[in-house]
């Protein structure tokens, strides 16, 4: 079994929370499901039914499905919190069944939806308790609960000594979260961690944890009944049905694309083609190509252009390249262009849009093609509905998932 | 009350006359301060080892309790009907067994307090919220851990509340031990009964132990549950 | 004798006193037997429950009508605290001394003794009833005494009567000493040993610990009658697993 708590993460400074992800120490286990199945004596009948999947180190993998699916179960299974009926859970390829339960745990990081935080306890020694079980002494825990406070970014000095019922659900949250990566630990379960919280704080708390994940790359089983955030958050999606079986495990694009089954497709909702465009950025695909032109530029130039182009219509530009309007006929009559507009170069898509709110944009506005302009307000290329439909033909693999989205925010 | 401070400003005369009219005598009480010392530390006595002892055996039965809830009824019956029984009759109850003295009294007391400590630990662990517990075990703290870093420092408040309750009334019980030739403040009680300063004197020592007693265990309360005062 | 015989012999002798009437230790005097304990046990449980009546008469209203207009809530739980700061005996005797003796005294500390878990347990029963019903019932258009008499009082009879069951305890227990005061109760024997003996304090021992159980069991049935049934369904169900008089959440204050 190798020492996965054998030597703390290297820390050299509590204002340096990224060197956790880069520690020689810090690693994500791999995790398998064989057949994983439980079953309860009585009415209550099979929980989970022959649950086979594989997460690769370092990934997000999202249990999803309606109540009664047996999502939770199998999470809990995985930590032994309820036991195995049959099969088995492969943490790392060792079976969890012949590991002392408490043990195992303690290598398990665990965040509830009720998040669970202890009353009688300080924040910081809520995220000491395992430290403290493990042995580490006192300077230790405490440069480790500044860095985990940091990480959520929680305020360690305000919040070190405060009890939970003096902080708001958000912040209990991110203590919750903090007390599970306590140890660093290589593999962590998550129920519905964010369930609790209002629909405004969820997405800020969702987009953090993706980017703490960026950081980390930990193992990570999320278990949620919402398949929004399922898409968002993971990089591999298990979709359960009633009774505990896996209806599919696959990606996310490849879920949207490509559901397995009619359940799946119910479940994925009739608006997938349009989930799929939040999964995607502007500047992933590839845009149509527009004849820029500038005042005073020879109108036999334009031509020229415009043959090369894919609209018909010409952008006007200004000297910075930042467009004006679409130009109308009556300007190319002379031998210069002249500045009459047919209408103006409205929405303006930024490349880092993601499609689906580009689409919403054009939609709006009524119109067919906009200017995608760069970070520095220059063009880009031309974003049309053609575009968008293209897009939705292309193949599953070529698509990014939600995860790699937001850390392309940072 | 009002009664004492009538007599108080009325009869302040010194000497025999005072105590010949049976006022309220302050100089007799000061005369006479050191009878009530024996009876005082018996009664303190008499109302910390019955507590201790109680308190220890109903811990040590919640506790066993806590994880299997089948002993729950019957120790409840059990220490309910130790509790329903009248400590005085109690005292005469055991005599054939303990005869008189300190050891009558002693387990007459104890069993007093076995029901309010029971119940108040064994509901006390019943309140510790579900979710703290799956986080304890989820996290990899074993039955035992749970049990005395998160399950008993949070029933900590309903321990105390049991404590207090179960002091106090040992307190007013401990009084009846002169019965069963024990001692402690009710013996200065009866032996003068109808002399009001020795009734003064007796009775509010017993009162003020009782009342020391409760504002020593609040505070500990205070002490030992910080959290309880945090809101956010 | 061996000690164990010599142990049932004291029992043996005090049961002997309940039912046959013997010379007393002091001499010339009769006592003993069932007519003089029956006797002792109906002036016992006489006083006893005069203070209780009145305790009832005083504290329920007055719990009611505080508990439902939400006020007092420190009065009542001081009560409660006093009250239990304050020993029976040193009361009686502080009585004794300064009023005397009599039935009408030793009534009236036991009614003291009774206040404090009645009036405590009906404040606390009432407040305990949800809000939400009663602004429903209020929504309804109830009046304040109507809701008082429909609605708060059955739903915290069960407390109420908790704390009933509390008072009857102490005070059937206290009026053991009520010989103090020259009321003449089944503490009669143990009060006065020169005459009845140990054995005659024994046996009176055991009559007043059987009637207390019994005036316990006695009180709990009248207790499961008058509970509505709806309660005694709703709370059944975490209540099978810890017996007796074991609170759970709803708890009645543990007094």
């Amino acid at each position: 079994m190798p020492a996965l708590f054998g030597d703390p993460p290297v820390v050299t400074s509590v204002d340096s929370p990224t060197e956790l992800g880069q520690s020689p120490h810090s690693r994500a286990a791999t995790l398998e499901f064989r057949e994983a199945t439980k079953i309860y004596p009585g009415t209550a009948g099979v929980a989970v039914d022959g649950l086979s999947l594989e997460v690769p180190a370092g990934e997000i993998c999202v249990l999803v499905g309606p109540s009664g699916c047996g999502k939770t179960t199998a999470m809990r299974m995985v930590n032994r919190m309820i036991d195995i009926t049959r099969g088995d859970i492969l943490l790392d390829g060792d079976s969890v069944k012949e590991r002392q339960p408490a043990e195992l745990r303690r290598e398990i990081g665990y965040a509830i939806q009720q998040i669970g935080l202890f009353p009688h306890m300080t924040v910081a020694d809520n995220i000491g308790t395992v430290p403290r079980l493990l042995g580490w002494d006192k300077a230790r825990i405490r440069s480790r609960v500044h860095e985990l406070l940091e990480l959520v970014s929680l305020d360690p000095d305000e919040t070190l000594d405060r009890y939970p019922a003096e902080l708001s659900g958000g912040q209990r949250q991110r203590v919750g979260v903090a007390r599970a990566l306590a140890v660093d630990p290589p593999l962590m379960l998550m129920d519905e961690p964010f369930g609790a919280i209002d629909p405004i704080n969820r997405e800020r708390l969702q987009n953090e944890f993706l980017r703490l994940q960026r950081e980390m790359r930990k193992t990570i089983v999320f278990v949620t009944h919402d398949i929004d955030e399922a898409i968002k958050m993971g990089d591999h999606i298990a979709v359960l049905q009633e009774g505990g079986r896996l209806a599919q495990y696959a990606s996310p694009a490849e879920l949207l694309m490509e559901p397995a089954s009619p359940y799946v497709e119910r479940f994925v909702g009739s608006d997938r083609a349009l989930k799929r465009l939040a999964l995607q950025r502007v500047r992933d695909i590839d845009l149509w190509k527009a004849a820029t032109v500038r005042v005073g530029e020879p109108v036999a130039a334009v031509r020229a252009k415009l043959a090369d182009s894919d609209l018909t219509i010409p952008l006007l530009v200004d000297d910075d390249g930042r467009p004006l309007g679409w130009l109308s006929e009556s300007a190319l009559t002379g031998d210069t262009v002249e500045e009459k507009l047919r209408s103006p170069a409205d929405p303006v898509i930024d490349l880092d849009d993601v499609l689906r709110d580009a689409l919403a944009d054009l939609l709006t506005r009524e119109t067919r093609f906009a200017p995608v302009l760069d970070e520095d307000g220059r063009m880009a290329g031309i974003l049309s509905l053609d575009v968008i439909s293209n897009f939705l033909l292309v193949a599953p693999n070529e698509s990014r998932s939600g995860a790699d989205l937001v850390n392309q925010e940072s | 009350m009002l009664l004492v401070i009538a007599q108080l400003q009325t009869h302040q005369r010194t000497g025999a006359t005072c105590v010949a009219e049976n006022g309220f005598c302050p100089s007799w009480i000061e005369d006479n301060w050191d009878r009530y010392v024996d009876p005082f530390t018996q009664h303190v006595v008499l109302t910390l080892a019955p507590v201790a002892a109680g308190f220890a055996i109903s811990f040590t039965l919640a506790v066993l309790a806590h994880r299997r809830s089948w002993l729950i009824t019957p120790v409840t019956s059990i220490t309910g009907a130790l509790y329903t029984i009248p400590s005085i009759a109690f005292l005469f109850l055991l005599q054939p067994l303990t005869g008189r003295g300190f050891l009558t009294a002693f387990v007459a007391l104890t069993c007093y307090t076995l029901l309010i400590i029971f119940r108040n630990v064994t509901t006390g662990l019943a309140s510790v919220p579900a979710e703290a517990k799956d986080a304890a075990l989820g996290m990899g703290l074993t039955e035992r851990q749970l049990l005395w870093r998160v399950e008993l420092p949070l029933a900590m408040p309903e321990i105390l509340a049991g404590l207090r309750i179960a002091t106090t009334t040992t307190v007013g019980l401990a009084a009846f031990a002169f019965l069963a030739g024990a001692g402690g403040l009710g013996e200065p009680l009866n032996e003068q009964r109808f002399f009001k300063s020795n009734i003064v004197v007796a009775g509010g020592l017993c009162v003020l132990l009782a009342a020391a007693f409760d504002v020593i265990v609040l505070t500990a309360q205070r002490i030992v549950t910080p959290w309880k005062r945090a809101t956010a | 004798m061996t000690p164990q015989l010599a142990f049932l012999g004291q029992f043996g002798d005090a049961i002997q006193f309940i039912f046959q009437e013997r010379e007393s230790v002091s001499g010339g005097v009769q006592i003993g037997g069932l007519g003089e304990i029956a006797d002792l046990t109906a002036t016992h449980l006489l006083v006893s429950l005069v203070a209780m009546a009145a305790a009832c008469a005083l504290c329920i209203p007055v719990g009611l009508w505080l508990g439902h207009i939400g006020r007092g809530e420190f009065l009542a739980i001081s009560v409660s605290n006093v009250g239990r700061a304050v020993p029976a005996l040193v009361l009686l005797f502080f009585f004794l001394a300064y009023l005397g003796i009599g039935f009408t005294n030793v009534a009236s500390v036991l009614f003291l003794l009774a206040v404090p878990p009645i009036l405590t347990n009906t404040y606390v029963g009432v407040r305990q009833v949800d809000p939400e019903i009663v602004d429903a019932a209020r929504g309804m258009g109830l009046r304040g005494v109507q809701i008082v008499r429909r609605i708060r009082l059955p739903l915290a009879l069960p407390t109420i009567f908790a704390g009933i069951r509390i008072s009857a305890v102490s005070v059937v227990a206290t009026a053991t000493i009520a010989p103090y005061a020259n009321v003449q109760t089944l503490g009669t024997p143990i009060v006065e040993p020169q005459t009845y003996g140990f054995s005659g304090g024994l046996g009176a021992a055991i009559v007043i610990a059987v009637l207390t159980l019994a005036v316990d069991a006695g009180v709990g049935l009248i207790q499961r009658a008058v509970t509505p049934k709806g309660i005694m369904l709703a709370r059944e169900g975490p209540r099978r697993r810890t017996g007796l008089a074991l609170p759970t959440r709803r708890r009645e204050p543990a007094l």
